[in-house]
């Protein structure tokens, strides 16, 4: 589904030239939950918004579904970016719209006829369960319902892949769950590819199926997630899942002392 | 005050309601354009353009940095060329409206560049135009701040055409000068003040009240 190859970013600063990306290779197999995962700076989030093209790479070709999107000139890549879905950790709802008024902007982007755009946000709003929340504003909403609205929006078009930009990095631990819940039930429902970053292991346990890891701007290891948590090879990698197991020895302790009482 | 000065002031208020009404409407058609150019060719805006961002920023520098009385004086040929006059009120819409359209570039500037990156980069992954991203989502966004930006403008263009009237350009403050300073008639002067300042305050609470209003439809608050 997703082919990168040799994908480079820099950013130009003051202090210089900082690689942020570097020969980056990667394969995601279509419908797939797959997970990226680095510390903060590690260059995850440049490379989900490379895949629509949001940060321009300076080398190296992306793929997606058959199309070069690294070689689409302006015209083709906004076409191909309504296929495209993406979600964001601050939502980036507008203000000015209503929910139905926000999952409806992707469809008028396309030019869709206003009763097709009526009956499509109705679907897609009970399928995120927010049907009763149409002529509301975004203000009104819980940090998780205006998630599920972001999800609304990015999937109105049918797109044929997710991208998920830290979405739950900014909802607490029970609704981020129920977040997760939705993107797998998505998944399976309408068999879509999903692409997401993140720095939480729970996230990746949660949903993911394939997953890289990233470090300075490298993939330093790509698997499954089991084997990510079970044999874990690459430094980074080990740290992730080295917090993990400093929790579980601690509490097989107290577990052990407990018993012991 | 007798009949005739009544008669007068009518007369000022009307000139200047006429002169503050075109004045806006120009100066805020062409702040519109040079705002809303100045943060698309923004570095990191969705038309980049670091070289005309720079010209049309150093233009605006340069008449904003010129006394008002100075540059109606400049445009006078100007106002000949398009209204065939340099004299009266229709002749100072034309120099109100260049010298106030800066001013409100500038103002409707910081109005859209309150609105998040995140909201413009939503749009654009979904596939929006420039053109879409801005008359969908950066100027309906800031409209709140754009209100209240432009009727601090709108303010702004009552006090030019007190100014203008010095020169010629009738309406209260020609009156305020003609009348109540070069003829030492107070009560003229009194009343062309009370009547500018009514004027502004009706100018800032009809502001007030659309931004509220807006508010309380997008917040439910204000």
């Amino acid at each position: 589904m997703i082919h990168i190859s040799n994908l480079s970013k820099s950013y130009k600063t003051a202090k210089g030239v900082i690689p942020v990306l570097q020969n980056i290779d990667l394969f995601i197999p279509k419908g797939d939950i797959f997970g990226i995962i680095g510390f903060s700076g590690a260059g995850k989030s440049t490379l989900i918004r490379c895949l629509n093209r949001l940060e321009e790479p300076d080398s190296g070709t992306i793929e997606i579904g058959g199309k070069v999107i690294t070689d689409l000139p302006e015209k083709e890549l906004r076409q191909a970016r309504q296929k495209i879905g993406m979600i964001f950790q601050q939502f980036n709802l507008l203000d000015a719209r209503t929910v139905f008024q926000n999952v409806a902007f992707p469809l008028e982007v396309a030019g869709h006829p206003k009763p097709f755009i009526r009956a499509r946000v109705r679907e897609i709003l009970d399928l995120v369960q927010l049907g009763d929340k149409e002529n509301v504003y975004p203000f009104q909403l819980s940090g998780g319902q205006k998630q599920r609205v972001g999800i609304a929006r990015a999937l109105v078009n049918q797109p044929d892949l997710l991208l998920s930009d830290e979405a739950t990095s900014a909802l607490d631990p029970q609704t981020t769950y129920s977040i997760l819940e939705l993107l797998r039930e998505i998944n399976r429902q309408l068999k879509l590819t999903i692409v997401l970053i993140t720095h939480e292991l729970d996230v990746l346990q949660h949903v993911c199926n394939n997953m890289a890891v990233i470090e300075n701007g490298r993939i330093v290891e790509t698997g499954t997630v089991e084997k990510f948590f079970l044999n874990p090879e690459s430094d980074t990698a080990k740290r992730f899942v080295h917090i993990i197991d400093h929790y579980r020895e601690k509490r097989s302790v107290m577990e052990g002392v407990g018993a012991g009482i | 005050m007798n009949n005739d000065l009544i008669d007068l002031l009518w007369e000022g208020l009307l000139e200047t309601l006429y002169m503050v009404f075109w004045s806006s409407l120009f100066a805020l058609a062409m702040g519109v354009v040079l705002g809303v150019t100045l943060v698309v060719t923004d570095k990191g805006g969705i038309l980049e353009a670091p070289k005309l961002n720079k010209v049309i920023s150093t233009v605006i520098n340069g008449v904003r940095s010129l006394p008002l009385i100075i540059l109606i004086v400049l445009l006078l040929p100007l106002s000949r060329l398009i209204v065939g006059t340099t004299l009266g009120p229709t002749a100072a819409i034309v120099s109100l409206s260049i010298g106030a359209a800066p001013f409100l570039g500038r103002i409707i500037e910081s109005a859209l560049k309150e609105v998040s990156a995140g909201k413009i980069e939503a749009a654009k992954a979904v596939g929006a135009t420039p053109f879409t991203i801005i008359f969908r989502v950066l100027i309906p966004e800031a409209m709140p701040a754009l209100v209240r930006g432009i009727t601090i403008g709108i303010i702004g263009i009552t006090e030019f055409t007190a100014v203008a009237g010095a020169i010629g350009a009738g309406g209260l403050g020609s009156l305020a000068i003609r009348f109540g300073y070069q003829r030492f008639r107070e009560d003229v002067l009194i009343a062309t003040v009370l009547l500018i300042i009514l004027l502004v305050q009706i100018i800032q609470w009809s502001g007030d009240l659309l931004v509220k209003s807006i508010n309380k439809k997008r917040y439910k608050f204000e």
